[in-house]
């Protein structure tokens, strides 16, 4: 008989610095900036200020970083998947959803989990993921054809895997999945193709749903009212973005994506709650607690699918729980993450879809009329990608579209399962003879003319919405920003520049040419006591650290 | 500045069971393991027998045993025609994962002489328990979240590999042992000992699972000795199992087919 003994390696066992050393408890996961070394949410931390606490990169010394090692995916996907390091090892995803563990250091793959999307998955904007969930010792990651995995940290070997929703009706999964103590969150995207968006709860260790909160009420619930005849149940209002957390209330917050048909809000007249929304849910039921509409009957796909930043601060000289947004619509937001009351907001860039916001943070629509310009076009003011709020500076930094407008044309679509739910036509450019913006493949730059609008990283002071600097550039960006405890701010470029900035003044550090369009969020980690910055470009993971 | 020893001894030790694309080495034309014609017995008389009987010749013009098929003469011919089907006639496309494929390919090449008394695919339940009791397996090897991660992961092992293959591991595992399977064991230059089933090597570090199950990641110009080892730990269960817990223990195996979504 086989004995335990007579199993065992001989030989002594010793460790490095390089150690996968353990589980990833839900109380590491509440207190992630107590080891900054680390990157264990998508944004870092619960409260996704996407803030490092790591200092060794200065405005003094970012012209030293370098190359230390480089991956490179197998895969023409856009890499948006921001990664996660846990105690040395580096855990990504090659899109659409392999799964790679790497040593930190090196880049040397651990293993790879391969993962084929069933043929009828429809993602609308691309066979994307932008990260995985960690808890204990088991990753977690949503597909594009709408199954949830676990996945085992050590061995890459799969655990469960459950099938979220239906793929062929046009639910895809391609957010980062967040873990609440014993829970893994995700929601849907299908905003073009005619699904009922939700957010769900699933028990970590069996994959059981614990909880699923509709972001379009049903027959009966408040808010269903909202939706004219029975368009509530094609209405889209996806959630593609992973949300943030707050212990202390026991909320959730999350980002609501566009009402559908996109662009005919004649199909669906009302409010159409809760899309273009934010929304705070109890972490253990799933219940609503608040909700703030930022775009309502939203006729542009504006989205609310931003990244929702806590903030604890004073306001107006008290202590206040603060949620700030730097919505697609263009308006930058403050609200109480208690309550959901409205602050304050502001525009950050060209804005003529309304004049303004009253009170209570309604804006006061100013539909342009038909063939007229409405500013910003459909990619928006800013986007999915990560914003970055530094509590050393105060600020707020976000990468935005500056000048940059877009032509709406409504046109009536009937719904059919799996199939794209438009209702519309866009052009994102200020007339014919101007070229358009595209998606996300560039049209030779010399083609363009200045309505095609521009990038900028701004830095806006969040009590006035105004900015404190900005840097233009010359295409448009679609980068998150990573800020630093050593005030330095990372984002990039879709030329493929990756660049570091002086967190206080906007002074250019360093950059790179990476060749690849940037299309994640840069995150920062350390190893062996060496800060690293890790970015995506093209099909590239790119990781700088400091010249030795 | 090198100082690492590549002995890659023929003397120590590593894991077997898992691992990848051994399959296609399967297509061996005419050898095929007693446990391969014994599984895909099994197979057969679960997916086949509706139509072609448990003699092989109830479909018209189509005798399974005689050796001789229409539309195929190789192994990789036959596997075609399983997965694929024929249209126009009722042979539908089967869904069998590759072990599957290699038992029946093997039962059909010999189900003239074999006898189905004969089958040494044990019980499941009898051979979980063996696995985890007797067998002491999880000692090492991890199925569906139970277990050490120290030797390969079996939890869809029998989707990956054949009986016959999962019987000689069990028989010789150092004769089955997949080079993915092999361990190293490395002298760090404080004198250290790290060793572990390597998951990745290039020219100039490595990165394995230790015996804490943690993942390592080395630096070959920190170490001073290398070496990377090409026998099994896990001992040969010929004498440690009768001849019909082994057969509980391969019905087990076998029906490891990974997380069902």
């Amino acid at each position: 008989m086989m004995t335990r003994s007579s199993l065992c390696f001989s030989f002594l066992v010793s460790l490095t610095a390089s150690t996968l050393s353990a589980h990833v408890t839900s109380e590491r996961l509440l207190r992630a900036n107590d080891e900054p070394h680390n990157w264990l949410t998508y944004s870092g931390t619960y409260m996704s200020n996407r803030h490092s606490l790591l200092n060794q990169v200065t405005p003094s010394n970012a012209k030293n970083l370098e190359l230390k090692w480089a991956f490179q995916a197998r895969s023409l996907e856009a890499f948006e998947a921001s990664p996660l390091v846990v105690d040395g090892v580096m855990y990504t995803v090659q899109a659409p959803n392999d799964v790679v563990a790497l040593d930190a250091k090196t880049g040397l793959v651990y293993w790879v989990y391969q993962y084929k999307p069933s043929v009828s998955s429809r993602p609308c904007c691309g066979s994307v993921n932008r990260g995985l969930a960690i808890l204990g010792d088991t990753l977690f990651m949503a597909t594009v054809d709408a199954h949830l995995i676990a996945i085992d940290a050590k061995d890459g070997r799969p655990v469960w895997s459950i099938e979220v929703a239906k793929a062929a009706s046009g639910y895809a999964m391609t957010l980062a999945p967040l873990v609440i103590k014993d829970k893994v969150l995700v929601g849907v995207a299908g905003g073009e193709l005619g699904i009922r968006g939700f957010l769900a709860a699933f028990d970590a260790r069996t994959g059981k749903e614990v909880w699923k909160f509709y972001t379009i009420p049903g027959p009966g619930e408040p808010g269903h009212e909202t939706w004219a005849s029975d368009s509530w149940e094609h209405g889209g209002a996806p959630i593609w973005l992973t949300g943030s957390y707050d212990p202390t209330l026991n909320l959730t917050y999350w980002g609501v994506g566009n009402p559908g048909p996109d662009f005919n809000p004649a199909q669906r007249e009302g409010r159409n709650l809760y899309s273009s929304s934010a929304v705070a849910l109890d972490a253990d039921t799933g219940k609503l607690k608040w909700f703030f509409q930022f775009t309502p009957n939203d006729p542009y796909d504006f989205d609310a699918v931003q990244i929702p930043v806590l903030v604890d601060t004073n306001w107006n000289g008290s202590p206040r729980k603060l949620l700030f947004w730097a919505n697609r619509n263009g308006f930058f937001y403050v609200l109480d993450r208690e309550t959901g009351r409205f602050l304050s907001g502001h525009p950050f860039v060209k804005v003529n879809w309304a004049s303004g916001l009253d009170a209570n943070g309604v804006p006061l629509q100013t539909m342009q009329p038909p063939g007229a310009v409405t500013y910003p076009g459909v990619q928006g003011g800013t986007n999915w990608y990560s914003p970055s709020y530094s509590p050393r500076t105060g600020l707020f930094y976000l990468s935005v579209w500056e000048d940059y407008g877009g032509v709406y044309t409504p046109i009536k679509v009937e719904y059919k399962e799996g199939q794209f739910f438009g209702g519309g036509r866009i052009s994102s450019s200020a007339g014919p003879t101007a070229p358009t913006v595209p998606f996300s493949r560039r049209t030779p730059i010399n083609s363009w003319t200045e309505a095609a609008g521009h990038g900028a990283v701004v830095a806006l002071d969040p009590r006035t919405g105004q900015r404190k600097w900005a840097f233009s550039m010359t295409d448009v960006s679609t980068a998150g920003v990573l800020t630093t405890a050593g005030d330095v701010l990372f984002t990039g470029t879709r030329e493929g520049y990756f660049h570091a900035f002086d967190a206080r003044n906007g002074n250019v550090l360093w950059k790179v040419s990476l060749g690849g369009a940037i299309a994640m969020s840069p995150m920062s980690y350390m190893v062996d006591g060496k800060q690293y910055v890790a970015v995506a470009a093209g099909s590239g993971l790119f990781v700088f650290g400091l010249k030795e | 500045m090198s100082r690492f020893i590549w002995t890659c001894s023929l003397t120590v030790a590593v894991l077997v069971l898992a691992g990848d694309s051994l399959l296609r080495a399967q297509d061996h034309g005419g050898q095929y393991s007693p446990a391969d014609i014994q599984y895909g017995a099994t197979i057969y008389t679960n997916q086949c027998t509706r139509c072609h009987g448990a003699t092989g010749d109830q479909v018209g013009g189509v005798n399974l045993r005689s050796g001789q098929f229409r539309r195929a003469s190789t192994d990789d011919e036959l596997r075609m025609v399983i997965v694929t089907g024929i249209s126009g006639t009722g042979m539908p496309a089967f869904k069998l994962d590759p072990s599957e494929l290699t038992g029946i390919i093997a039962y059909v090449r010999n189900m003239r002489d074999f006898d189905m008394k004969s089958v040494a695919i044990g019980d499941v339940v009898r051979g979980q328990a063996l696995f985890e009791n007797k067998g002491a397996c999880t000692t090492c090897h991890r199925v569906n979240g139970k277990g050490s991660r120290k030797a390969p992961n079996l939890s869809d092992v029998g989707s990956l590999r054949p009986a016959g293959v999962l019987q000689q591991s069990l028989v010789d595992p150092t004769g089955a042992m997949l080079p993915l399977n092999r361990s190293i064991r490395a002298v760090l230059k404080d004198g250290k000992v790290v060793t572990g089933r390597r998951l990745n090597e290039d020219t100039y570090n490595v990165v394995l699972i230790d015996e804490q199950e943690r993942l390592v990641a080395l630096a070959k110009a920190d170490l001073r000795q290398f070496e990377v080892v090409k026998t099994s730990p896990m001992p040969s269960y010929k004498d440690k199992l009768t001849s019909a817990e082994m057969a509980d223990i391969l019905a087990y195996l076998l029906s490891l087919k990974g997380p069902k979504s």
